[in-house]
């Protein structure tokens, strides 16, 4: 078993993490941006770009009445990105797989402060999900699947980081492979594609003169 | 809801349904793809933010467009149809969200404004009504608008008879000619029903200004009005029509310019949305009346004197700050004719709505709900304690008179155009270049 999840499961997810991103990402293409004809007042290129950034805090009393969701939201995705390629088995896993001279991986207390930051934010958002009105009424299974999932990667992921135990390093290893598995058909796939509806929106604002 | 007294006789649900799906390119499957729930859109709603109903919360709105995509255009959602467990759109799902596409959505644009990914969740609402009027799922008083307007060629049924009649009056009352018809005229003006029958001062403004400016322009007998009901009940070929019929107009005059009048939504759908709606570039430069007068007022042909000194606010139009950009046009003209503005933390491209944009304001049925949002403008006059409101925007400032009178407040409402007429210097007068 263990050898199944450390290799051909393991390439298999893969497969699957990065084929189904790209299918995902290829058939929102494939489906069009239309054309704006109208004279422009302004760059949309700059929008776009601008876009990009713009949206990173909302706007007005918007931010300032959902400080949970908002500093939740950040807790948990620089936690997660902290984690991800920071810490010290992760640093060893990508030098050895990919070229280069690879970077440094974070101390132990960075470690401890990144999960922190990370498992607070998840558990704080999924709370909010299920108690709040309007994301209780939002939410679907894919949200709630999402979450899950994250979260025992990120749980087995902790137990793992001695790896002294090599159960709980495959256990680890099985949790991301669901996690891969899951992600190009759910919402995670927000991850990539945020990045293209800021944009598009930015774009357009810009071209109508307005800063969004 | 009845679905058989329809603005159009070909409605149906197939037809709903393939509308939707016609809807779904790439911007719309990024943002369906990117959306998280995380519900802030709901905040920057007015519906939802007096209501605190969350039916109301924005991407909420757009569950049937949603599960087209999701059933159409998702790996689990195509294996859910293909395995029979998932239900398709229905006539119920038409019936359950009509309220929530058209009553309780102005299309003001502020839930895009928010989105953290990025969601233009105005322009899936503005797509997702082109299915529901298809399927014939519309408010009563928005199909007879659309009705009237592409059988008579105005929401309200006016005829051109009737803008004559208003023309022999501003005639009379400034004693100046209203030019109409005027072949190779440089700006062809166009106005609303709103303004014709409710605020024809307006006519009167812009006649003096223009002529006081030396300003070449015309009305078309053919196409006088700008508002386009089509693009406010969702229906693309009802817009494409009305806008080609100014088109029309204004190529057989052989003007170079048109000016949207003071109304939002037409401005919108003249300047930003008619070059997509026709499918190639529109041979005429169009500019709102507010970005007109500015230029003017900017090249030093529109001299003014005096200001009042009444405590004022400018309320923007959704459509003018958050569609056009249009933001510090109408603050510079306020400032040349008005002494005391004041601004709220939320005024410009952030402002609240008027709560009856959209076509909301020609729908009887949404009048409570519309009145209920109105208490966010409530509480943004009263913060800032104001004697009147400017605007822009004839529909904003007949909501504004109505929410205004039914609260009981002691607030004016004023249109910009006949507030910078009333203070333009006689010939040899006034500041020469403000602004």
């Amino acid at each position: 078993m263990t050898s199944f999840i450390l290799g051909p499961l393991w390439t298999f997810s893969l497969l699957v993490f990065c084929l189904g991103v790209a299918w995902r990402i290829v058939a929102i293409l494939a489906l069009g941006f239309p054309r704006d004809p109208a004279s422009p007042r302004g760059s949309g290129l700059a929008g776009g770009l601008a876009g990009l950034l713009r949206r990173s805090w909302p706007r007005n009393g918007v931010g300032r009445k959902n400080l949970l969701p908002v500093i939740a939201g950040y807790a948990f995705h620089l936690g997660l990105f902290a984690l991800l390629f920071f810490a010290a088995p992760h640093v060893r896993f990508l030098d050895h797989y990919l070229p280069g001279p690879g970077w440094t991986p974070m101390p132990r207390w960075g470690f401890v402060i990144a999960a922190e930051l990370a498992f607070a934010g998840l558990i704080l958002l999924w709370l909010r999900r299920v108690m709040h009105p309007v994301t209780r009424l939002l939410s679907s299974l894919d949200d709630h699947l999402a979450a899950g999932l994250t979260f025992l990667a990120m749980f087995t992921g902790c137990l793992a980081l001695y790896e002294s135990f090599t159960g709980l390093r495959v256990l680890h290893v099985f949790a991301v492979e669901l996690l891969l598995l899951y992600f190009p058909f759910s919402h995670l796939m927000h991850a990539f594609t945020l990045f293209m509806g800021r944009a598009a929106t930015g774009a357009r604002a810009a071209r109508h003169g307005v800063g969004a | 809801m009845n679905r058989m007294s329809t603005y159009a006789p070909e409605t149906s649900l197939e037809r709903g349904i393939e509308r939707l799906r016609a809807q779904i390119d790439a911007r719309v499957a990024t943002w369906f793809s990117s959306c998280v729930h995380c519900g802030l859109c709901a905040e920057a709603c007015h519906f939802y933010a007096e209501t605190g109903d969350p039916r109301y919360t924005p991407i909420h709105k757009l569950a049937p467009l949603k599960k087209v995509w999701r059933q159409e255009y998702t790996f689990f959602g195509r294996l859910a149809r293909k395995l029979g467990i998932s239900e398709p759109l229905d006539e119920q799902d038409f019936a359950d969200w009509e309220e929530l596409v058209y009553d309780a959505c102005t299309l003001c644009g502020r839930c895009t404004m928010v989105c953290p990914v990025g969601n233009d969740i105005t322009a899936m609402l503005r797509k997702q009504r082109e299915g529901f009027a298809a399927a014939g799922y519309a408010p009563e008083g928005l199909k007879g608008a659309t009705r009237r307007t592409v059988e008579v060629g105005s929401p309200m049924g006016l005829t051109w008879k009737a803008l004559e009649a208003q023309i022999r009056h501003v005639e009379r009352e400034t004693g100046l000619g209203v030019p109409v018809d005027r072949e190779g005229a440089d700006y062809l003006a166009l106005l609303s029903s709103l303004e014709i029958m409710g605020y024809p001062e307006y006519i009167g403004a812009i006649t003096r200004i223009l002529h006081r400016a030396g300003v070449s322009w015309t009305l078309s007998s053919r196409a006088f009005e700008a508002t386009n009901s089509g693009i406010q009940i969702g229906d693309a070929d009802v817009a494409r029509e009305l806008l080609q019929r100014v088109f029309d107009a204004a190529e057989s005059l052989g003007v170079k310019n048109i000016i949207s009048p003071e109304c939002g939504h037409a401005y919108t759908a003249i300047r930003w949305e008619s070059a997509g709606l026709l499918g190639r570039e529109v041979p005429y430069r169009i500019i709102h009346i507010v970005e007109l007068l500015d230029e003017l007022k900017r090249a030093g042909r529109l001299p003014t004197a005096g200001r009042t000194g009444v405590r004022v606010t400018f309320h923007d139009p959704c459509n003018l700050v958050r569609k056009g950009g249009v933001v510090d046009e109408p603050r510079r003209l306020l400032e040349a004719v008005a002494a005391d503005v004041v601004e709220g933390p939320d005024s410009g491209v952030m402002n609240w709505c008027c709560g009856g944009g959209g076509g909301v304001s020609a729908n009887e049925r949404a009048e409570g709900l519309r009145l209920a949002a109105f208490r966010r403008k409530k509480a943004q006059f009263e913060t800032l304690g104001v004697e009147a409101v400017v605007t822009a925007c004839a529909n904003c400032r007949n909501i504004l008179e109505e929410g205004i009178e039914h609260y009981a407040m002691d607030v004016e409402v004023m249109g910009l155009t006949e507030l910078l007429a009333e203070y333009l210097a006689e010939d040899g007068q006034g500041d020469a270049v403000a602004g």
